[in-house]
């Protein structure tokens, strides 16, 4: 009965939107007209890019939009099958790499420019999974050379079925239409995107930075009066970072942001899970003044209403379990007084993204992390799952500790966040229970 | 049986020095093919700090090790006996692994002495032709200097981070550190670690008598460090689970620390793991090798080619490797001639273990290398004119662990083995308990060499190694002497009980874990009468064969072979890509 019930809810949904949608049939929200400066003739299989200068360009354009990190799996370039998972069923990423069949290579440069910028795709719409609904903003100039740096990429025939696992409806391409009526703001960046607005450009285009770090709406679109506060991404917690002085990062200086954007750590923050896949493909590869320019933009997003909390009493009971359990189980990496060591392990003493929503330290005390490892910081240490040997009790306490310790201020941790993590993260129950 | 696509380089076995030669020959460009017999080990995946602290597992079951059904040989003491394979954990300790016995090592950071590298010069020079050539002996020299040697073993301690304090810049004695050292560029990268109880009652007692204690170098490093090809390390904890243990700490210095992560990203590295090369091919007319054939983890034989072939396996193994490759003469111990499997050597250890009444050691702070030694009567530091025999032993005491199912055994002569009475005994003890360990050398003799077993095959079918071997008695002679010393200094440190120790007062055996430092097989030299390799390493029969192992040592030292594998392996690396690939053909011409 349950099911028939969410499959009526669901039909219910879709009619709506598919009324709004036709209501708005022809809106801007599907129009494509200003990628007509693309040309429309030549197919992707039959063109190769000669001019060296544009592929370049458009290989940097390619990582700051991080294509490689959802089209690739495995060892394929660009090849797809990288499954996504969303509220709405599973959705496994396409084959982009030139090939005729099974790739894109039937596409003209403007079928690119409508996939990329508008969601349109040769199969039909595409899902906002794909992030048109940032990418809208790309440049024409951006454009033309990724698709000069496409036609470089060596075609891989594998035949990907993108949407086969989506639950119904949610499995209709056409219902994204709708989608599109309600939630995309189709219309070209409104700034300098190579001078003064350079890091908002990069933080709201290639870099779809609030496709992860804004909180969505059941209909799973961004919320954009809470942009960058911070949002749930499967098991993970992409953390607010808004110029908020307590959550956020208005409290980190630029340099010490870029740093960290650029090698996956500045001693502090220590980027792990899918961030630290944005860091390996993505942002470590992008020039010192981009880093700079995203750092200084994120910098003044008004702040979110997250409130600075007063720290728990060290004198209670539960404050001084937590100490000892830090003392024996954390201290050798994360410092007696929580001041890290190093590049290898993050300092818990002043860590913003630590007093936040508690998601990521719940989930990397309980199955373990690993740290990015990039280019100029190699070693990608681990932290180790505690799952085995702590219950649902002493990961609270600790956790309490190190959040409301050495001037951090959290609110407690409660034993349904725990509870969430160690029955959705399939985590070991602690071997023994009783020290 | 299929053939890969071709490699510049194949490195055979990935531990230190597979690891380090790698490390190099990618940097400079070239394709380099990794073979290791051993899965994948990881130290965030394998041995967090969650799971490493377990001695159960780690040190008593060994689970890091590769258990002697898979690796073993077999051992006899003399010519006329009829050797029968090892199968227990003995006189080595392999690894299971990637990063081989790189990754479960206990750490500590030696460089050889002077004196070692020019050993027959140097003591036909200070005592006479008769006392290197005494009839048993074979004291040869290694064809390298320690002055040569010197830029590469900084190098090694730098990428492993080492800590320790210089006790000689350039010549300039420096108080606190190790005087008797040869000269050094200049100073360790990171401090050295803490002193530790047992360490202290030791250095007062010494320098009482008027040695030279210092604190052993260690790659259980002091604080957190950044080596010179990117990868972070952090400071060591005191948790003491090293010997036979992963760090999780990444405090340790081992292949997985320090190099891995430099490594394994490189495009044009590949590694290939599970996989036990099997044989070296010669090309037909026996100048060159052209590859390596390997078995892997199902079965399935194949061919890996290469223009190069280094053989960076264990001592045992790169040896079992030339002789089942059948390249070099194998050597005759009835007339001395040939060269594969010559001047095995062990280490002669004695000591003393000591229980002080009334001390708290709090042996449960420790790292796997800590502790204090005196040079005194190691290498030729002291004179031996009138003594018989050549060398001595590295004394030190140990502040390395507390772990409670080992450190039960250790309980004064007399004390109840069970039972109430063993207990009270244990509590009693714990605390007091320190030792002095004498890592003595061991000298060459003609009667110790590696062959291959006429009897035992392995489970790829291939004859096992076979070792004959007993002490020299010039290495039996300064056991005793160096015991005799250990017990002195045990003394002077307030000792109400000592139970000296010695190895070498019976004959060798296999099945004693000592020092776990075997060496020789394939000697380097200047002569290719007496050495497999010349002083690059590269074999005297096949110009594009290196061998790079604890196997080239000409002797044993009274340190640990480590850190001079690894200085040995950036030096021949460096050769190959600055002077071979240019020139292909001998480095040295005799």
């Amino acid at each position: 009965m349950a099911n028939y019930k969410k499959i009526s809810t669901r039909i219910l949904v879709l009619g709506a939107v598919v009324i709004v949608a036709v209501g708005f049939w022809a809106s801007r929200s599907s129009n494509t007209e200003r990628n007509a400066v693309a040309d429309d003739n030549v197919a992707l299989a039959d063109f190769r890019s000669t001019d060296i200068e544009a592929i370049q360009r458009g290989e940097y354009v390619m990582r700051t939009a991080d294509c490689a990190a959802c089209h690739t799996q495995g060892k394929n370039n660009m090849a797809g099958g990288y499954p996504l998972a969303t509220p709405f069923g599973t959705l496994v990423s396409s084959n982009i790499t030139p090939d005729r069949d099974t790739g894109i290579g039937q596409m003209t440069e403007r079928d690119f420019f409508n996939a990329v910028r508008n969601g349109q795709g040769s199969k039909g719409f595409l899902y906002p999974a794909m992030p048109y609904t940032a990418y809208a903003n790309l440049t024409d100039q951006d454009m033309h050379d990724l698709w000069a740096y496409m036609s470089t990429v060596t075609p891989v025939n594998h035949a990907i079925d993108e949407n086969s696992a989506m639950a119904f409806p949610y499995n209709i391409r056409l219902a994204m239409l709708g989608w599109n009526m309600l939630f995309f703001d189709n219309k070209a960046f409104d700034g300098d995107a190579d001078g003064a607005d350079r890091g908002r450009y990069l933080v709201d285009a290639g870099g779809h930075c609030s496709v992860c770090h804004s909180p969505r709406n059941a209909l799973g679109a961004e919320k954009s009066d809470h942009y960058l506060q911070g949002g749930q991404l499967g098991s993970w917690y992409a953390p607010d970072i808004t110029s908020n002085p307590h959550v956020g990062i208005g409290d980190v200086s630029v340099e010490d942001l870029a740093e960290y954007l650029g090698t996956g750590t500045n001693g502090q923050a220590t980027a792990a899970g899918p961030m630290a896949e944005a860091v390996e493909h993505s942002l470590q590869y992008m020039s010192e003044d981009d880093l700079m320019a995203i750092a200084s933009y994120l910098k003044s997003v008004p702040a979110s209403k997250t409130k600075a909390h007063t720290a728990l009493d060290a004198s209670l009971p539960s404050m001084k379990r937590g100490a000892l359990a830090y003392e024996v189980n954390c201290a050798a990496c994360h410092g007696v007084e929580g001041e890290g060591m190093g590049e290898l392990a993050p300092a818990l003493a002043g860590n913003h993204a630590l007093q936040g929503e508690p998601n990521n330290a719940i989930r990397a005390l309980m199955v373990g992390a690993r740290a990015a490892a990039t280019h100029t910081k190699l070693t990608g240490a681990g932290m180790p799952s505690f799952a085995w040997k702590m219950n649902d009790q002493q990961i609270k306490d600790v956790l309490d500790y190190v959040r409301n310790s050495w001037g951090n201020a959290a609110q407690p941790v409660t034993p349904e966040q725990i509870e969430r993590i160690r029955v959705g993260m399939q985590a070991r129950d602690k071997m023994i229970d009783g020290y | 049986m299929t053939t890969n696509s071709k490699a510049d380089v194949i490195v055979v076995g990935l531990g230190w020095a597979g690891s380090l030669m790698a490390e190099e020959l990618t940097r400079a460009g070239l394709n380099v093919v990794a073979i290791d017999r051993g899965p994948w080990i990881d130290t965030s995946t394998h041995t967090p700090p969650a799971v490493d602290p377990d001695e159960l597992r780690w040190g008593i079951r060994k689970e890091l090790f590769s258990p002697p059904k898979d690796n073993t040989l077999t051992f006899r003491n003399t010519l006329d006996q009829t050797a029968v394979p090892q199968r227990d954990f003995g006189i080595f300790e392999l690894g299971g692994g990637v990063g081989g016995a790189g990754f479960h090592w206990a750490g500590m950071a030696w460089r050889f002495n002077p004196y070692d590298f020019e050993i027959r010069s140097k003591t036909i020079e200070r005592y006479g032709i008769d006392r290197a050539e005494d009839g048993e002996l074979q004291l040869q020299d290694w064809g390298i200097t320690y002055d040569e040697l010197e830029p590469f073993y900084d190098r090694w301690e730098r990428i492993a981070g080492i800590s320790g304090k210089a006790g000689n810049l350039n010549g300039e004695k420096i108080e606190g550190g190790n005087v008797l050292e040869g000269p050094r560029s200049r100073d360790y990268p990171t401090p050295p670690l803490k002193t530790l109880r047992s360490m202290e009652v030791f250095n007062e007692a010494t320098e009482r008598m008027g040695y030279h204690p210092f604190t052993i170098p260690v790659a259980n490093i002091s604080q957190a460090y950044v080596n010179p090809l990117g990868v972070s390390m952090g400071a060591c904890s005191y948790c003491g689970f090293c010997l036979g243990f992963g760090c999780g700490n990444f405090s340790k210095s081992s292949p997985q620390a320090c190099i891995f992560p430099a490594l394994m990203r490189r495009s044009n590295f590949r590694l290939l793991t599970e996989s036990c090369v099997t044989r070296v091919n010669k090309a037909p007319d026996g100048q060159t090798v052209t590859g390596v054939t390997y078995v892997d983890a199902h079965g399935k034989e194949h061919v890996q080619e290469g223009d190069i072939v280094c053989i960076t396996a264990f001592q045992i193994d790169s040896t079992r490797l030339m002789l089942l490759s059948g390249i070099g003469q194998p050597y005759d111990p009835r007339d001395q001639s040939g060269v594969v499997g010559r001047n095995f050597s062990f280490q002669t250890v004695s000591g003393v273990d000591m229980w002080i009444e009334g001390e708290q050691m709090n042996p449960f702070i420790g790292a796997g290398g800590l502790g204090s030694q005196i040079d005194d009567f190691n290498a030729d530091n002291f004179d031996h004119s009138d003594l018989d025999f050549l060398h001595g032993a590295g004394m030190l005491t140990l502040a390395r662990d507390g772990m409670p199912i080992s450190k039960a055994n250790k309980l004064p002569q007399g004390s109840p083995r069970w039972g109430s009475g063993f207990k009270q005994a244990y509590k009693d003890h714990y605390q007091t308990y320190t030792t002095i360990f004498n890592q003595g050398s061991s000298m060459p003799i003609k009667h110790g060499y590696l062959d291959l077993d006429p009897n035992y095959k392995d489970k790829f079918g291939q004859p096992l190694l076979r070792l004959t071997y007993d002490y020299s008695q010039s290495d039996r002679n300064m056991a005793k002497f160096t015991m005799d010393r250990s017990i002195e200094i045990a003394k002077e440190m307030g000792a109400q009980h000592i139970t000296p120790f010695n190895f070498a007062d019976k004959p060798f055996t296999t099945s004693i874990i000592a020092s776990d430092h075997v060496i020789g097989g394939t000697p380097m030299g200047a002569d290719p009468r007496t050495s497999v390799v010349n002083p690059y390493l590269q074999s005297w029969d096949c110009h594009n064969l290196f061998i790079c192992s604890a196997s080239v040592f000409p002797m044993n030292s009274g340190y640990n072979p480590t850190e001079t594998v690894g200085a040995l392996a950036i030096r021949t690396a460096q050769a190959i890509h600055q002077q071979y690939i240019q020139n292909p053909g001998a480095l040295v011409k005799v």
